[in-house]
């Protein structure tokens, strides 16, 4: 992969939260990842494992305590002037997970989604800003009589759609779509995943996509990191993932996914993880290690041979 | 089999300011002892309205019940006074519900919670109904449960808080217990955790279960039989092969091949075009026509009454009359439908 350009670079990245004090959370813990060019990074794990946090530091929501996040080489934390950060904030976007809480009820749709346009200036005249405006509804497959309305005249699924169009207002190259589909029906569900990856496609933006619901992250992903506690514990392509699940909590994530299928349910064995498992000696120190090609995961040397042997 | 409970033709409204939404139009099932039935549908599909109405928790003031009964135990649920209401809630009906972060009292502690249905409903002092209570919360698996006892709900976790309203749910071994989404709120992990709970105190107790869940995965994992809602009615009703594996209505092809599977390469998804109808003014004929591309002419003018399929599987779609032109169901189902006519006779015999 190494022809492929890195569009974000995060670098031993943490954050903590009430730094110093007893109730310290290391809610990202030395995380390091790189995001390539047009494609999407599946990001999965429990609640609390930080996923969402990682998300939020990349865009600058907040400040990381330690390590650097790059975006096109260059440094999104640390102080920067605000034409410096208008810069940045043009070409991240985020689409957030609840549809009812993220669109601002007192303004029309149209105001919403050119709120990026006017205060990027990208919009020459009234008449361009309303054509534009027409333009990303008919993107994300609503009609131009919206364009006057309120959120609360809209169902969830079509809310959603007004989020991915507020964020492609400003033609992102990246885009965090933190569990953009957890608030809705399986039926809408699929609508805007498919909207997601057509976008994609025509546009060729770049996706961190955070998730707790596996089968839509693998359909959706090209690699898929997972978390737990703070830490990624294995990456690797998504079909590379589900095929050799390697690192004892990813087989415990994949074992508890319930599948529409009967019979499979019927004979499913869940596996249990217990973080204690590894008997790591005290002082041992695990990394993230390359076992194969594209595919990591958190261990220890001890452990990376025994990994290793499970792939073959 | 023995039923422990039938819903009969049951019409709920709501009045709003808007008009009536009629959010129950005619939904009939049984449910037979020992087994679990789960109703999927997505949200306004009448799912929960349905399981309220069993409860009789429908807000007073604008739910009505404009029709149909509901026979549990040689009673019509409905016509009971409230005071004959409390006498089964909790005891022989009782629920689990979605959220259990908001569904415990927050300001008392979680061992009188427990105790509270059993003061109520059985005539036992409070040291033994105490003894009890630590007895369930061992039963649903909460270590130390002597401490436990004395602690509040913030003092658990969102899985162990579910675990709890678990066992105030099953404190008088009810005959029947719906849950209504009992793990939409939780981890992967705590969900596959609860759900193996639930089927192994079911099978301890021969509970009957109606469980409620958007989520096919889940379905598959909990059902014997599975109800399809939509727009208020149920439209297809099977056992969980026949519905996983030989759907008949078009609303259970879209929702069954709008989930991607883990093993299926990269392939479109199909996604159901359109949104749910509008309940204060339910369309004429199919509520699901609009959405459907294999609609008919009579789609449009009437509603399909129930067709059988074989003695346990009822899909209500105009495909099934003897008229009606062979069509094409999607790849996806299909596939499922091959496997049941090639593996059904060893899955189900």
């Amino acid at each position: 992969m190494a022809e492929k350009e890195k569009l974000v670079e995060v670098k031993n990245l943490k954050l903590y939260f009430n730094k110093g004090k007893p109730n310290e959370v290391k809610a990202v813990d030395n995380v390091s990842i790189d995001i390539y060019r047009g494609e999407t990074l599946g990001l999965v794990g429990e609640s609390g494992s930080g996923k969402s946090t990682i998300g939020r530091t990349i865009i600058r929501l907040y400040q990381a305590t330690e390590g650097q996040v790059f975006f096109k080489g260059v440094n999104v934390h640390g102080k920067k002037t605000s034409a410096e950060l208008k810069k940045l904030n043009r070409k991240m976007q985020m689409i957030f997970q609840d549809p009812y809480a993220s669109l601002n009820p007192r303004m029309t749709v149209a105001d919403i989604i050119a709120e990026g346009i006017d205060i990027h200036g990208l919009a020459e005249n009234k008449k361009d800003r309303l054509e534009k405006v027409y333009k990303l509804l008919a993107m994300v497959g609503l009609s131009q009589e919206h364009a006057n309305r309120y959120p609360h005249e809209f169902s969830g699924g079509q809310r959603q759609r007004i989020g991915i169009a507020r964020a492609l207002a400003v033609k992102p190259e990246f885009i965090i779509a933190d569990e953009p589909i957890s608030a809705l029906d399986v039926s809408i569900q699929a609508q805007v995943v498919n909207l997601m990856k057509k976008l994609q496609r025509e546009q060729e933006i770049t996706y961190l996509f955070i998730a707790h619901d596996l089968s839509m992250v693998k359909y959706i992903s090209d690699r898929i990191a997972v978390m737990y506690f703070g830490k990624i514990v294995e990456l690797a392509e998504s079909n590379e993932l589900y095929r050799n699940p390697i690192h004892p909590y990813t087989k415990a994530l994949l074992s508890a996914i319930p599948l529409p299928d009967p019979a499979t349910e019927r004979a499913r064995k869940r596996i249990a993880y217990d973080p204690s498992q590894h008997r790591y000696k005290p002082g041992e120190e695990c990394k993230l290690c390359e076992i194969k090609k594209g595919h990591w995961v958190m261990c220890s040397e001890e452990e990376f041979a025994l990994y290793q042997n499970q792939l073959c | 089999m023995e039923k422990v409970l039938e819903v009969k033709d049951l019409h709920i409204s709501f009045h709003t300011l808007a008009g009536e939404v009629q959010a129950i139009r005619g939904v009939s099932f049984a449910l037979h002892k020992g087994e679990t039935l789960a109703i999927v549908g997505e949200s306004g599909s009448g799912k929960s309205v349905t399981s309220k109405s069993i409860m009789r928790l429908l807000p007073q003031a604008n739910a009505i019940i404009k029709k149909g009964n509901i026979l549990f135990d040689g009673k019509d649920l409905i016509k009971l006074s409230e005071k004959q209401m409390q006498k089964i809630r909790g005891k022989d009906i009782a629920m689990i519900f979605q959220d259990p972060m908001t569904s415990l009292n927050p300001t008392m502690k979680v061992g009188k919670q427990i105790m509270e249905p059993i003061l109520k409903h059985q005539k036992i002092s409070k040291a033994e109904a105490k003894k009890r209570a630590i007895d369930l919360l061992k039963m649903v698996g909460i270590t130390n449960a002597e401490i436990r006892f004395n602690q509040y709900p913030h003092q658990f976790s969102g899985g162990m808080r579910q675990r709890v309203v678990i066992a105030i749910a099953l404190a008088c071994k009810p005959k029947i217990l719906i849950a209504d989404e009992p793990t939409t709120a939780l981890d992967v992990t705590i969900q596959a955790q609860i759900l193996d709970l639930m089927k192994e105190l079911q099978k301890k107790m021969d509970t009957s279960i109606i469980f409620i869940t958007h989520d096919l995965g889940v379905v598959a994992n909990v059902a014997d039989r599975v109800a399809v809602m939509y727009a208020g009615k149920i439209v297809e009703i099977g056992t969980v092969d026949e519905v996983f594996y030989n759907p008949q209505h078009p609303y259970t092809w879209g929702l069954i091949s709008s989930m991607p599977s883990l093993d299926a390469e990269d392939q479109e998804l199909y996604a159901i075009p359109g949104t749910p109808p509008d309940l204060l003014h339910p369309p004429k004929g199919d509520a699901f026509a609009p959405r459907n591309q294999y609609a008919m002419k009579i789609d449009l003018e009437q509603e399909p009454p129930m067709f059988k399929v074989s003695e346990t599987h009822f899909a209500a779609t105009w495909l099934l009359h003897p008229d009606a032109p062979k069509v094409e169901p999607p790849e996806a189902v299909k596939r499922r439908q091959f496997q049941f006519s090639h593996e059904g006779g060893r899955i189900i015999g």
